[in-house]
């Protein structure tokens, strides 16, 4: 187990040889150190991982070094493997993995530059080291290093085809909402601090019982505020559909798989503070249900195919929340995992989807691709399947883990409401596979050899992805619940369940229906009525527009008014005053040699006059 | 018999030259003039050494004359090449005409 450390560190080493290699190592070259880094991260993991769970010790603590030792605060980087850090970490390094070798065809010769391959992967690997410290740092101030860490690698990836403008303004609105979240986050170090002295987080938990209940609440609240940031919940979760402008495996690892869920992370991983507070809980629950619906009818709307997987994100990140909210805390990680299995999943499939069509994203100008896109078409698929929660597949247990605890634990309205989802996910997985892969062909794919899917390096990953998007329910009841408790094993007859299973089911019956026959083209969708409500959810409720007008063009207005800027006034007036008596003294300064000596001789005259008169 | 100056009377003809001297620099335009008033400056501060030197009976006052003289030679070696440049510029010897380095 003291191998540990190598887990982080190896994908930092492959960070470190291409940044330091500036783009000169020949792409094949690049392709290994990329994905093997992070591969050998990954075989670590598996024997760090097995050796633990042989040890049978609830925890494993690898001290580095003391970071800092400033006035009695001294936070030592710490690695801290339980149940809680070891899924995450076999989330990071498998997924990972797989999406980084998927991206070694993806990425290939598709960047505009010549080091463009080298520094996709350099990136890549920055965020894998990254989010690694964020879910192994026993101390609040590492998880905190590699949260800002993540953060930055999103924005690089986010901006990585940085020649279109649009593309750096996406990465900069990621950058700047998920900021309002970070900074929430930091001052709730701050109070942790003050209060408790310590950000240990195993410490930390063992005293929350000093805090006061408000004080808690107050702690909770600003966590929980970085993580919503973060996770792009509720009020903060504009930055994701935009942050599709990255490439389609960056989507797929950072804005599905790992960092957006960051935020369940932080907040399971706080759970002995959480429970100090009901208020707080409550506001994950609320928050998560909220965002959870939102984005279920945005989706419902939206014509790109990574928005639409985006909005999906979003709104499984709202089960997970909810899952924290009402105390299924193990089922929200088992969500956090299966998710991360389909999830990458569909996105590597949609994303050979985009690369055999050029570059298309709309919908509506794909279809009947269901025999000409055979490996994608399966990808999808089973990502749908699980997506909608098909019993027997990964998305089946763990969310119905999540649904049945919330309705055991804090009743109807959320069970409903997540229920509710359920069938919405259903209704909008359909539509988007209906319309891609049935209907008349619009655009013709290239032959093959050209769309990548024909690669190994593009279709193993799909296949072993659609492996544990099938089966990883099933290690999930079986490991998961010895690791973390409480994977609460329901009976799947009982009346609730049997609804809960129905719901999607029905659902997916109705879009097949709906959309199959493009019976919403007619009708409803005609009427002024009906297309306002499809403007309004396709514009994600109107938030980004809400924004616009409370926060940015406020802000915009007031720098403006403000261009002359009022503080440099004084540094201006210094200036005019100086430059003043400065032209004062230069009218001495005529340039005439006479007029010099004229002044010489009465200045003699002066001296000789004080001297010998006075 | 040697007829004695009185020191007083060598002093006045100093100040004399000195004012004649510094009227000339101060009133005259010509640069050539302005030098030469210059030059009857310095005489007269000389002149005012070499009577110091003479009341008191020491040498250090007509050494002081020769350090003077060598001052005026490097003087007019430098005042040379800038009327030199004076006339090749400003085609006068008018240092009014030079007076472009004002503030």
């Amino acid at each position: 187990m003291e191998l540990l450390w190598l887990v982080p560190t190896l994908p930092l080493a492959g960070f470190a040889l291409l940044f330091v290699s500036e783009g000169r190592l020949p792409d094949r070259v690049v392709a290994f150190v990329g994905a093997g880094s992070v591969g050998l991260a990954a075989l670590v993991a598996l024997l760090v991982g097995y050796q633990f769970l042989q040890s049978g010790q609830p925890s494993f603590a690898l001290t580095l070094w003391t970071w800092m030792s400033v006035a009695g605060f001294d936070p030592s980087v710490t690695l801290y493997l339980d149940a809680l850090s070891l899924v995450m970490v076999g989330v990071i390094t498998g997924v990972g993995f797989l999406i980084h070798v998927y991206a070694t065809g993806y990425m290939w010769k598709d960047h505009e530059e010549p080091a463009g391959y080298s520094r996709f992967f350099a990136y890549m690997n920055l965020f894998v080291f990254a989010m690694l410290m964020l879910v192994l740092g026993d101390n609040l101030l590492v998880l905190f290093l590699g949260w800002e860490g993540v953060g930055l690698c999103s924005y690089l990836l986010i901006g990585f085809y940085h020649r279109d403008a649009e593309n750096g303004l996406a990465a900069r609105k990621a950058f700047v909402v998920t900021r309002v979240g970070d900074t929430a986050l930091a001052l709730g170090l701050f109070l942790l601090v003050r209060e408790l002295g310590t950000l240990e987080i195993q410490a930390a938990l063992g005293q929350v019982g000093e805090l006061s209940p408000g004080m808690a609440t107050a702690i909770c609240l600003l966590l929980l505020g970085g993580a919503v940031g973060k996770s792009a919940q509720l009020p903060l979760q504009t930055w994701l559909p935009d942050a599709m402008a990255g490439p389609t495996p960056v989507s797929a690892l950072i804005h599905a798989a790992t960092m957006v869920t960051a935020g369940v992370y932080l907040v399971a991983r706080m759970r002995g503070l959480y429970l100090e507070s009901d208020d707080a809980l409550h506001v994950v629950a609320v928050v998560g249900l909220a965002t959870l619906l939102i984005s279920s009818f945005t989706a419902l709307a939206q014509s790109d195919i990574k928005r639409i997987l985006a909005y999906s994100t979003m709104s499984q990140i709202g089960y997970m929340f909810m899952a924290l909210g009402v105390g299924a805390w193990s089922a929200s990680i088992f969500h956090l995992m299966t998710h991360a299995f389909f999830k990458a999943l569909l996105f590597l499939s949609a994303g050979s989807v985009i690369l055999a069509l050029h570059h298309e994203q709309d919908i509506f100008k794909m279809g009947g691709l269901r025999k000409k896109l055979p490996v994608p078409f399966f990808g999808m698929l089973i990502g749908s399947l699980a997506l909608v929660a098909l019993p027997g597949t990964s998305g089946f247990f763990s969310k119905d883990a999540i649904l049945l605890t919330a309705e055991h634990e804090a009743g109807w309205l959320y069970w409903g409401g997540g229920l509710l989802a359920a069938g919405l996910t259903a209704l909008y997985t359909t539509r988007m596979m209906v319309i891609v892969f049935w209907g008349e062909a619009k655009t013709e794919p290239h032959d093959r050899s050209h769309a990548g899917f024909s690669r190994p390096n593009m279709w193993l990953p799909l296949a072993l992805l659609a492996l544990l998007s099938v089966a990883g329910g099933w290690f999930g009841i079986g490991v998961l619940d010895d690791l973390l408790g409480g994977v609460r094993s329901f009976s799947h007859f009982s009346p609730l369940a049997l609804a809960t299973m129905a719901v999607p089911l029905a659902a997916v019956a109705v879009g097949v229906w709906v959309f199959g026959r493009r019976a919403a083209e007619g009708g409803f969708m005609r009427s002024s009525f009906g297309r306002g409500v499809a403007r309004f959810f396709a514009s994600g409720w109107g938030f980004d527009w809400l924004y616009d007008r409370v926060f940015v063009r406020p802000f915009v207005g007031l720098a403006q008014a403000n261009k002359s800027d009022v503080v440099d006034l004084v540094y201006r007036i210094t200036v005019a005053i100086t430059r003043g008596i400065h032209h004062i003294g230069a009218l001495v300064q005529t340039g005439r040699l006479r007029w010099y000596a004229v002044n010489t001789a009465l200045g003699l005259i002066m001296v000789v006059w004080l001297v010998v008169v006075a | 018999m040697a007829i004695v100056v009185p020191t007083a009377h060598v002093l006045c003809l100093a100040a004399i030259l000195f004012v004649i001297g510094l009227v000339g620099v101060l009133v005259r335009r010509n640069v050539i003039f302005l030098l030469m008033s210059l030059e009857v400056m310095m005489n007269a501060a000389g002149l005012a050494f070499v009577a110091a030197g003479a009341k008191w009976g020491q040498p250090d006052g007509q050494i002081m004359f020769m350090l003077i003289l060598a001052l005026a030679a490097a003087e007019v070696a430098v005042a040379l090449g800038l009327v030199l440049q004076l006339s090749r510029r400003f085609g006068a010897l008018d240092v009014d005409a030079a007076s472009e380095m004002s503030g």
